[in-house]
């Protein structure tokens, strides 16, 4: 039933710094794009399209505090879904933010030691639920908040719309 | 003895969140299942209507308490937005949603809910757009959420909360000519940060604030939005916090003393807030005016007081767009936007307009717009080369006839 692991493994493509807002995740003027696989051609694409070009599935996204502020659009969180990002972790994430990834699938870890602690490149091993990141590159070992188990639940069904589905149509 | 449950005096969105979910009481950082007593949606209707046909359901859970307003895109700039706009509408028609307004009906979501009444204290609020947070100037808990999300409301007319911890904002003091909400709220969130309120409830109280318009009220509510709070409340008669309901902190603000200058939100984030004086000179290639938090009645009022009988800069285009159609049309018998036009203005439709970046008034690499909207991010009004200082209507009209940053004190002195 699970298509998201508690435990991830991957590395960082990209270390960014605070309040990366979500005009810069996922530009207004492509909000028109509706389909969801499709947003992740926009990806960072007015600041940084250089990180959409070089991810790889499953690589993180690292990042400082208040990730994902400003508008609530839910492209934001799926473009990084569907450009591949396994997780994003940040110093904090904006709640509407953290609300769209969880419910969309992407697993969000919030860690005050993560944006000091890793660079580019590095791999790492996040456990979601244990709170703890190993970066395995560096041999150290990361604090993180453990997810909650909401959002655990969400993650596991794949999603809000699936957790629903399964709710309701069944 | 301890309190009971009972008389644990609460904030506005504690006493909210215990309605909404059936309790008694409700603590900070509780988890609550709230019913959902208002869901609006704008465009993003399309990504909403997908997940909810994807999660199978035939039919919303009420289609009374669904407002969808068009308002990003209109009218339709594109045929991919009029495709998604057609089939908003058809599905809204499917399922009996009748408070739908479509192009030329309505205007900006934030501002059509409320003036439509569609908004009334005590309410759970969601809307699938960040500055829902407006309608708690109507003693609403309003916030904003995704489209997965919305669809999960559609299905189920409830959602889980987090109950969160206020801040208590208190407001003396007398503003001084020229100085309005915008200033105020600006001044607040460049002492607070772009996350000072992340996850927390703001209330704001105080002698300057019960003095304010219902229009400021919603100026300070939508842009407490961009230090991350979930609501925001200004006084209202039916309803208000227990005396003895506990902040996290309480903020004091002498709106005479600490906003004594026009304040502007500089390239690119809304918390990098200075005094008028301490930007600079700046020429100015676009000033606009308009969005959900200043494109009023008051908005365009004092933006005419300012440009009458002169004419805007050469340099400068001054766009102006009145937040909705009744807006517009108020304007127009007031003779306002005869006045804006005189000067050189041009009138945009009501809608959201150049604010996020789509149509209507894009900017191009090197150019700075001065705006009465909410969000100065790397390219949210066009090219990622381009700057976007955010500030009240006057200094927005003041610095179009100027042709440069400018206090609306010096463009009255001038005569001109
Ligand atoms: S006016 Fe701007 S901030 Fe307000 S709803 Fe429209 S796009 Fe969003």
């Amino acid at each position: 039933m699970s298509d998201v692991k508690l435990v991830l493994r991957g590395r960082v493509r990209a270390v960014l710094g605070e309040n990366i807002d979500t005009d810069l995740i996922y530009p207004g003027r492509f909000l028109n794009v509706t389909d969801r696989e499709k947003t992740a051609e926009h990806l960072f694409e007015l600041a940084y399209p250089e990180i959409r070009a070089g991810l790889q599935a499953g690589e993180f996204i690292v990042a400082g505090k208040n990730f994902g502020c400003g508008s609530s659009r839910e492209q934001a969180a799926a473009a990084l879904k569907f450009a591949g990002a396994g997780a994003v972790v940040a110093g904090s994430f904006a709640r509407i933010f953290y609300r769209n990834a969880i419910n969309l699938g992407l697993p969000a870890v919030v860690s005050a030691e993560a944006h000091a602690g890793c660079e580019v490149g590095d791999e790492l091993e996040i456990g979601l639920t244990q709170g703890v990141i190993r970066n395995l590159t560096k041999g150290t070992e990361l604090r993180a908040a453990a997810l909650d188990p909401r959002a655990v639940e969400l993650l596991e069904a794949g999603g809000l719309i699936p957790y629903l589905k399964k709710k309701y149509a069944a | 003895m301890g309190l009971t449950p009972m008389t644990l005096p609460m904030t506005m969105a504690e006493k909210i969140l215990a309605r909404a979910s059936g309790r008694e009481a409700v603590r900070p950082d509780e988890i609550v299942v709230a019913n959902v007593d208002l869901a609006m949606s704008h465009e993003n209707a399309d990504l909403v209507r997908k997940s909810f046909l994807e999660i199978g359901v035939s039919q919303v859970w009420d289609a009374s308490k669904i407002v969808i307003i068009f308002d990003h895109r209109i009218p339709a700039e594109s045929e991919k937005t009029a495709t998604t706009h057609k089939a908003v509408r058809e599905f809204a028609a499917a399922q009996g949603i009748e408070n739908f307004y479509d192009v030329g009906r309505g205007g900006i979501c934030h501002q059509v809910l409320a003036e439509r009444g569609h908004v009334r204290s005590g309410m759970v609020v969601v809307g699938t757009d960040s500055h829902t947070t407006t309608h708690g100037a109507l003693g609403a808990f309003a916030t904003g959420i995704g489209a997965t999300e919305m669809a999960g409301v559609w299905t189920e007319g409830k959602l889980w909360f987090k109950v969160p911890s206020t801040i208590r904002i208190e407001v003396e003091g007398e503003f001084r000519p020229w100085i309005s909400a915008k200033d105020l709220i600006l001044y607040i969130i460049g002492k607070l940060g772009a996350d000072g309120a992340d996850y927390r409830a703001v209330e704001f109280d105080g002698p300057a604030i019960r003095r304010m318009t219902q229009a400021s009220r919603m100026v300070l509510a939508n842009l407490s939005m961009e230090m991350g709070a979930k609501v925001a409340f200004t006084p209202v008669e039916e309803m208000g916090p227990d005396p003895g309901a506990q902040y996290e902190r309480t903020l004091r603000v002498d709106a005479g003393r600490d906003v004594a200058e026009p304040q502007i939100a500089c390239p690119h984030s809304v918390d990098n807030v200075k005094p008028l004086s301490a930007v600079g000179d700046l020429e100015v290639h676009q000033a606009v005016l308009g969005s959900c938090t200043n494109g009023r009645i008051e908005d365009l009022e004092v933006a005419a007081r300012v440009v009458a009988g002169r004419q805007v800069h050469k340099r400068t285009r001054l766009v102006v767009i009145p937040a909705s159609q009744q807006v517009y049309r108020e304007a127009m018998k007031l003779g306002y936007l005869e006045t804006l036009m005189a000067a050189g203005a041009i009138i945009n439709p009501p809608g959201c307009g150049p604010c996020v970046g789509v149509h209507q008034g894009i900017l191009a690499a090197g150019e700075v717009c001065v705006s009465s909207t909410n969000r100065n991010f790397i390219g949210r009004m066009g090219s990622k080369d381009s700057f976007v200082y955010l500030a009240s209507p006057a200094v927005v009209a003041a610095s179009a006839i100027a042709g440069r940053l400018a206090h609306p004190a010096e463009v009255e002195a001038a005569h001109v």
